[in-house]
């Protein structure tokens, strides 16, 4: 069933020709197994027959009997909620996120919380005291992060499933390119963040991964859109994605008017030369298929990685203020006065990662400093965004590798020094702060590991780079 | 003359003081611990200093929404807000002392 796109069983399901209810327990039981091997899950939910037999009375849904998997920093009602993190490691949410409602609305079934990064801070998905996934490629390596666990499950379920996941600077990209599947980080605001324990504001954006285009934007369909709630989502319509799709089936010329830029920045000193030939022979694909490509500059990339890391780093520390102790999350004895309790609470709940970054963030805040730091950022991230605009303003994506590097091995991880591995987000940080869509699809292998193809557009366009993306997983599919 | 700050720079007792203001209570290895790898880092951020980016606005959100208003109604509080708390006392959340 893995070959089957969402597409076809949803509607196999709603005429009855698939039982959904005869599914759950191998579901179930597969589930387990994954979780056993892989450790993708931090909670697993034990309603799956509960949530199948409520749906069975209305036979209807866009996502009618589709599995699916949430990123532990989504909101779930009445199951365990952490976001990695051990100051909300008994924390059990009374409401639903939005994408989450909209989920289940669309008949979609909740099969547990993915595995992450301590509140998304991480490239890995090793800083957390919870499950830590294995690539499914090579168990030893890491499956990228901060959302590791929703790439590794979207790899290995043998069943109808789709994963809820969530990008800050790059969260969504790395693992759907370290676990060989699709990711789409929307526009931010696209998706209502209403739900989502959040990292930094400005920059977090709840997105999709599966194991094919089309599987992402059926999910996308069903999420985006302007929530009351969530006063940054954006007003405009929703498109059709999955027919979007369709009308490339119908006519490549869709596709074939496009125009593509290759930034040279995102193949510069750092970025593994053997990923670099895999993509511009993705690039080259394309390009004998009548989509031609132009080389440009984004010189401001150089200045992006800095200026992501002290954003994120300013918002997370003022984010994260609001875990006290009182009101939800790690409670202690109410002992000394008001600072010294806090004080206490964070540092018993917050784990290594969260505290240099709270440690940063605040520096970067501080009087005597906010100028050179924050502020400088801030700057920088508006000459990103007119950079972006100006390529947009020409082309209609912008093509790259997703990561600079093949999955790591945990041993080489932990050897790593938090400089260096800040670094390792160069070519997704960029992307992140423009606030741009983008989707990650497998573009092969480099010593047997996945490589993926980073495909970026301007504000909103997640409909031509769903279809370009698309093109080329069916082109690419003929090939091999 | 004014001291000239060092921006790319930190050492013990300024993280001290940021530990402090962060309200996270470190220990002395901690401190020793995160001066070191802090200080690297900002080495490595050190080069923002180069883009010439003074004419510009900063700018906090990349696709820039104005203002979000709606109704201004009374709406019933959907979930029972004391679901997750240990220190409550009837319907008020507890904390400790403030002065």
């Amino acid at each position: 069933m893995q070959n089957m796109e969402l597409a076809s069983y949803i509607e196999e399901a709603i005429n009855g020709e698939v039982d959904v209810e005869s599914l759950v327990e191998r579901v179930e039981r597969e589930v387990k197994e994954i979780q056993e091997g892989y450790e993708c899950f931090i909670t697993l939910a034990n309603d799956i027959r509960q949530q199948v037999k409520n749906l069975e009375k209305t036979r209807k849904g866009k996502l009618f009997g589709v599995f699916v998997s949430v990123k532990d920093n989504i909101c779930t009602k009445g199951l365990r909620t952490t976001a990695g993190s051990k100051i909300l490691e008994n924390y059990v949410p009374p409401f639903d996120a939005t994408c989450v409602e909209k989920v289940k609305k669309e008949g979609g079934i909740i099969v547990g919380k993915t595995a992450m990064d301590e509140f998304g801070f991480g490239t890995f998905c090793v800083n957390t005291p919870f499950s830590i996934p294995k690539n499914p490629f090579d168990k030893s390596r890491s499956c990228g992060g901060s959302s590791g666990g929703a790439g590794c499950i979207s790899r290995v379920a043998n069943f109808p499933h789709v994963a809820i996941a969530e990008s800050t600077g790059g969260s969504i990209s790395c693992p759907a390119c370290f676990c060989g599947v699709v990711g789409l980080t929307p526009t931010y605001g696209r998706v209502s963040r209403w739900g989502l324990i959040d990292y930094a504001n400005s920059l977090d954006k709840i997105g999709c991964m599966g194991s094919c285009v089309k599987d992402v934007a059926l999910l996308l369909e069903v999420i985006a859109g302007y929530d009351e709630r969530d006063s940054t989502s954006l007003k405009t319509p929703v498109e059709n994605y999955l027919h979007a799709l369709k009308e490339v089936d119908e006519d490549s010329k869709i596709v074939e008017r496009m125009r593509v830029g290759v930034p040279k920045e995102y193949f510069a000193e750092g970025v593994d030369e053997k990923i670099s030939s895999k993509v511009w022979d993705a690039i080259k694909i394309l390009e004998s298929e009548g989509i031609p490509y132009e080389e440009i500059s984004l010189p401001t990339t150089h200045y992006a990685l800095p200026a992501y890391y002290i954003i994120a780093m300013a918002e997370a520390s003022t984010n994260l203020a609001k875990y006290c102790g009182m009101r939800y999350g790690l409670h202690l004895r109410l002992e000394g006065n008001y600072d010294e309790y806090f004080s206490k609470v964070r540092a018993q709940g917050f784990g290594e990662e969260a505290k240099r970054r709270i440690l940063l963030g605040t520096f970067a805040r501080m009087a005597g400093y906010r100028e050179a730091y924050y502020l400088k950022a801030c700057k920088v991230r508006r000459k990103l965004v007119n950079e972006f605009k100006q390529a947009f303003s020409k082309f209609d994506a912008l093509l790259a590798p997703t990561m600079p590097i093949l999955p790591p091995k945990f041993e080489e991880i932990e050897k790593l020094t938090p400089a260096q591995a800040y670094a390792m987000d160069i070519l997704t940080v960029a992307p992140n702060l423009a606030g741009v869509p983008m989707v990650s699809v497998p573009c092969g292998l480099v010593n047997g590991l996945p490589v993926g193809l980073h495909i970026l557009g301007d504000h909103l366009q997640e409909k031509k780079i769903l279809q370009l993306a698309y093109f080329f997983e069916r082109v690419r599919k003929e090939k091999v | 003359m004014e001291e000239k700050i060092e921006y790319w720079k930190i050492d013990e007792s300024l993280l001290s003081h940021v530990t402090k203001v962060a309200r996270l209570a470190l220990s002395e290895e901690e401190i020793e611990k995160f001066t070191k790898e802090l200080n690297e880092v900002l080495e490595s951020f050190k080069k923002i200093d180069e883009a010439n980016v003074d004419e510009l606005q900063p700018m906090v959100h990349a696709v820039e929404v104005k203002n979000a208003w709606r109704e201004d109604e009374e709406e019933k509080f959907q979930w029972e807000p004391f679901a997750n708390t240990e220190h409550k006392e009837e319907r008020y959340f507890k904390g400790p002392r403030i002065v």
